[in-house]
């Protein structure tokens, strides 16, 4: 066992690798009453081709998100329930690139453990029990394609991307998930539910070591393969669509503005590229940026305007969106300001405070247990250590955001979405 | 006077003027918010609404957002919001500010010169000839208009705000906390500020801290902060919520949208609110009804009939409701309906066992354990003591939880009555 200090951020993590390859890794928070445990697997949406015993494998759209839905079945009944009774909040969700169990309890933090490292690591399917979560999730596909912040989202990506598995949704369709079987499950469990493919990660004020001993003792005792994956040929640099419009039901205009940056970098210089990505942003956009301030007197966007870097394996991109009648004018005003900076640079002032500000704001995520869980198993996957940021943080440059803002926001990367209200819908009720 | 519970400490700072100071080391970052109290009433609620985002514009020290912003980056990134919310009868007007605790910047101390923004902010506002500036009121109230309209894009949400909406009409419980789009397009800048002036002279004031700072030293930084505000004579007391009974026959409310999946959701008066001893025993009846993954809702009308994507119930402490929400197919809805309320009389014959109770007291103690974990949840949970006159810290609330009997949650069940069904259904249903 490891122990890491972070004297900066007044954390500890112990971290830990098991024989059969899984790593552990345990963020000691006192005086907290609760405990947070995140078990994950580096399989999500985007997942749909992969080599399983050396023979390429076609699965549809949504079968890790399925997956997720039906490894709560176990062969005594549900998982979920059994944590319940023991007081746990638990809950699973799938990423692009990621599926995730986690629970938070105050109560038998190691028995909830127990189950939650059974019910992940054993599958239990019946075809019966696959027919009737096609229902489900059905409804849930019908839930979100209702909401029109998904749909821009959605749409956005379209624009940005020729054929990356990112622009097929998590869940799939109707469609999509009519054509999984019990067998289907049972596949990709075994391709990507093993110890060597996943990561543990805990927040609380818990025993490392019995934690490590409680992991032994339920999970494989090998580590398995590493599945490898495809996510089709390379994309082009810039996007395929300047812009996608779609009608809705809503009572504004919603929109999203993609930039097509680089597929992201791996291990030590995934983080920084991170922070620097992000800092441009707030360089760009942020709140106590000139053009922030700008837009929001001329009444072009309002407090919806956000923004954000997003990196999935294979794909990176930067959106900015909100609602607003005027979204051409929004658009525009962006690239100005990203043409400007290319030219004049960031101001001096403005990047001393951004950094200060966008510093605090990493600090303050670590109150949340999810947060820091979830972070850890993304670096984990990324091969980084990501309470590494304040030295990280502290190299950066403004010249290193001046440059990712001249080289990715640009005309040619751009692609916008845009939810329209429906034409002759009343809008009010 | 000045009560210690645990590590909190309350106190009034003038007539009217109250704070109440949580000490601990374990978050990140420490928090501060200022609410002004009102009653809630319908020609009121939209300009009071109104007022946190017109003062979050400016002050007459940093009189635009850059320069707001900019002020607040160099305090770590610390985000001050305006906030609006309704407890029992009134109307709460926030700024609800966040920042990086003392412990991690290196020796600087962010309380004082952050409350002095946050009093300058309630108290110094950006003027021009006396009154708000003309701009930023014009456009806070476009925003707070289209936040009202936009309402209905998340139609879980809209669908609980229509039936608290019918069934409260008349009381001052049914006036959302945001008013309406017709009252807010009313308000004329001399209105606001009426408002204001009135706000300031008679609205209750609670200070909520929570944070590393010794309360002697909050209690400092907020007086100073606060030291312009007039002496208010007869500052607004928060009283037992005016509600009336339910109707002889239950309302019946049924609207229709373009959506793909119905809402349906209803409406009971339980009679009791967190000021009665029988709270514990109806935060236990709510758990096991449909409060949680174990409760009957769940169990029963989700998971073993699949009639609903989603079915909860939840309880509003300060009015005495208790509401169940539910995503479902439009063809269902009578069936849903039937097998929702049958649940509830199965509570009522006493129609639950050991587990299920038990269940449900393991889940509303650990609920309540966890919210000493967060933030956020702390002030609301204080906050709620401070409207009712309450003093009672989360660990007294947990011996009653333990204490609460069979018996006493199947006469809490016995006592809620069905007010109001509401039904979000299809446009070609």
């Amino acid at each position: 066992m490891e122990q890491r200090e972070y004297k900066r951020l007044g954390e500890t993590v112990i971290h830990t690798v098991l024989s059969n390859g899984l790593n552990i890794y345990v963020d000691r928070k006192k005086e907290y009453q609760k405990s947070y445990a995140f078990f994950a697997t580096r399989y999500g949406g985007m997942d749909m081709k992969f080599q399983l015993d050396g023979k390429w494998q076609d699965t549809p759209a949504g079968v890790a998100h399925f997956l997720e839905h039906k490894m709560f079945d176990t062969e005594d009944g549900n998982a979920l329930q059994a944590l319940a009774l023991n007081g746990a909040q638990p809950n699973a969700f799938t990423s692009n690139a990621i599926t995730g169990y986690f629970f938070e309890s105050t109560e038998q933090f190691e028995e909830n453990l127990k189950i939650l490292l059974s019910f992940v690591s054993i599958p239990w399917f019946t075809q019966e029990s696959v027919d009737k979560e096609q229902g489900i999730i059905g409804q849930e596909i019908r839930m979100i394609e209702d909401n029109p912040e998904w749909q821009v989202y959605m749409q956005m990506l379209s624009a940005l991307y020729a054929h990356h598995p990112i622009t097929v949704p998590i869940a799939g369709s109707e469609e999509s998930i009519s054509h999984i079987t019990a067998d289907t499950l049972y596949h990709c469990h075994k391709a990507f539910y093993q110890p060597g493919n996943m990561v543990l990660c805990v927040a609380g004020d818990v025993d490392p070591v019995r934690l490590a001993a409680i992991a032994e003792e339920i999970l494989p005792k090998e580590p398995g393969d590493k599945a490898p994956r495809d996510y089709g040929a390379l994309e082009p640099e810039g996007a395929v669509k300047a812009l996608v419009k779609m009608e809705m039901e809503v009572a504004a205009p919603l929109f999203q503005i993609g930039f097509k940056a680089d597929a992201p970098v791996k291990e030590e210089g995934a983080l920084r590229q991170q922070l620097v990505c992000s800092l441009a942003c707030d360089a760009l956009a942020g709140t106590s940026s000139p053009l922030y301030a700008r837009m929001y007197e001329e009444g072009i966007i309002n407090g919806t305007f956000g923004y954000d870097y997003e990196e999935q394996p294979g794909c990176a991109f930067f959106v900015f969106g909100g609602e607003s009648d005027a979204y051409e004018l929004v658009y525009e005003a962006v690239l100005a300001e990203a043409e400007r900076i290319a030219r004049e640079g960031i101001d001096d002032a403005l990047w001393g405070r951004l950094k200060k500000a966008a510093y605090g704001q990493l600090v303050r995520r670590l109150n949340s247990f999810e947060s820091i869980c979830v972070q850890m198993a993304q670096a984990h996957f990324d091969g980084y250590d990501y309470l590494q940021f304040p030295q990280v943080f502290d190299a950066i440059q403004k010249s290193d955001a001046e440059q990712v803002i001249t080289r990715f926001i640009t005309r040619a990367r751009a692609g916008m979405a845009v939810i329209l209200p429906r034409e002759g819908a009343d809008g009010c009720i | 006077m000045v009560i210690v519970v645990l590590n909190m400490t309350s106190r009034g700072l003038s007539q009217g003027v109250h704070l109440t100071a949580l000490h601990t080391e374990k978050f990140k970052s420490s928090f501060l918010s200022i609410q002004l109290l009102a009653p809630l009433a319908a020609d009121t609620a939209s300009r009071f609404a109104l007022l946190p985002s017109v003062l979050r514009r400016g002050t007459a020290r940093y009189p635009d957002m850059q320069s707001l912003a900019a002020a607040l980056d160099a305090l770590y990134g610390g985000s001050i919001d305006p906030f609006v919310r309704k407890k029992g009868d009134t109307q709460m007007i926030s700024l609800v500010g966040t920042f990086l605790d003392d412990a991690y910047t290196g020796g600087e101390r962010l309380l004082e010169p952050f409350a002095a923004l946050m009093g300058d902010m309630l108290l110094g506002p950006a003027l021009e000839k006396g009154r708000f500036r003309p701009d930023y009121f014009e456009s806070e109230k476009r925003n707070l208009i289209n936040e009202i309209k936009g309402q209905m894009n998340d139609k879980r949400r809209y669908a609980q705000n229509r039936v608290i909406e019918e069934m409260c009409a008349g009381e001052p419980f049914g006036v959302h906390e945001l008013g309406t789009a017709e009252e807010a397009g009313a308000i004329s800048l001399d209105d606001l500020w009426t408002a204001y002036q009135d706000l300031l002279q008679n609205a209750g004031i609670e200070v909520f801290y929570c944070g590393s700072a010794e309360p002697e030293r909050v209690e400092e930084a907020l007086r100073a902060a606060l030291q312009d505000l007039p002496e208010g004579k007869a500052r607004y007391a928060p009283a037992r919520p005016q509600q009336a009974g339910p109707p002889q026959t239950p309302r019946f409310v049924e609207e229709k949208l373009d959506v793909t999946q119905g809402k349906l959701t209803m409406g009971f008066r339980t009679g009791v609110t967190m000021v009665d001893a029988q709270y514990p025993a109806l935060v236990l009846l709510n758990a096991v009804y449909g409060g949680t993954a174990t409760s009957k809702l769940f169990m029963h009308v989700r998971e073993e009939l699949s009639l609903c994507y989603y079915a909860s119930s939840s309880l509003l402490g300060t009015t005495g409701l208790m509401l169940v929400n539910s995503g479902i197919e439009f063809q269902q809805f009578e069936r849903a309906k039937e097998e929702i309320l049958r649940q509830l009389q199965a509570c009522k014959d006493g129609d639950f066992d050991a587990n299920e109770l038990e269940g449900a007291r393991r889940a509303a103690v650990s609920a309540c354990r966890a919210l000493t974990d967060s933030l956020h949840q702390l002030e609301d949970y204080w906050l709620k003591q401070a409207v009712t006159d309450g003093q009672e810290a989360p660990e007294a609330f947990i011996g009653r939880l333990e204490a609460v009997t069979r018996d006493e949650v199947i006469a809490c069940a016995r006592n809620i009555q069905l007010d109001t069904v509401y039904f979000l259904n299809g446009k070609e249903a």
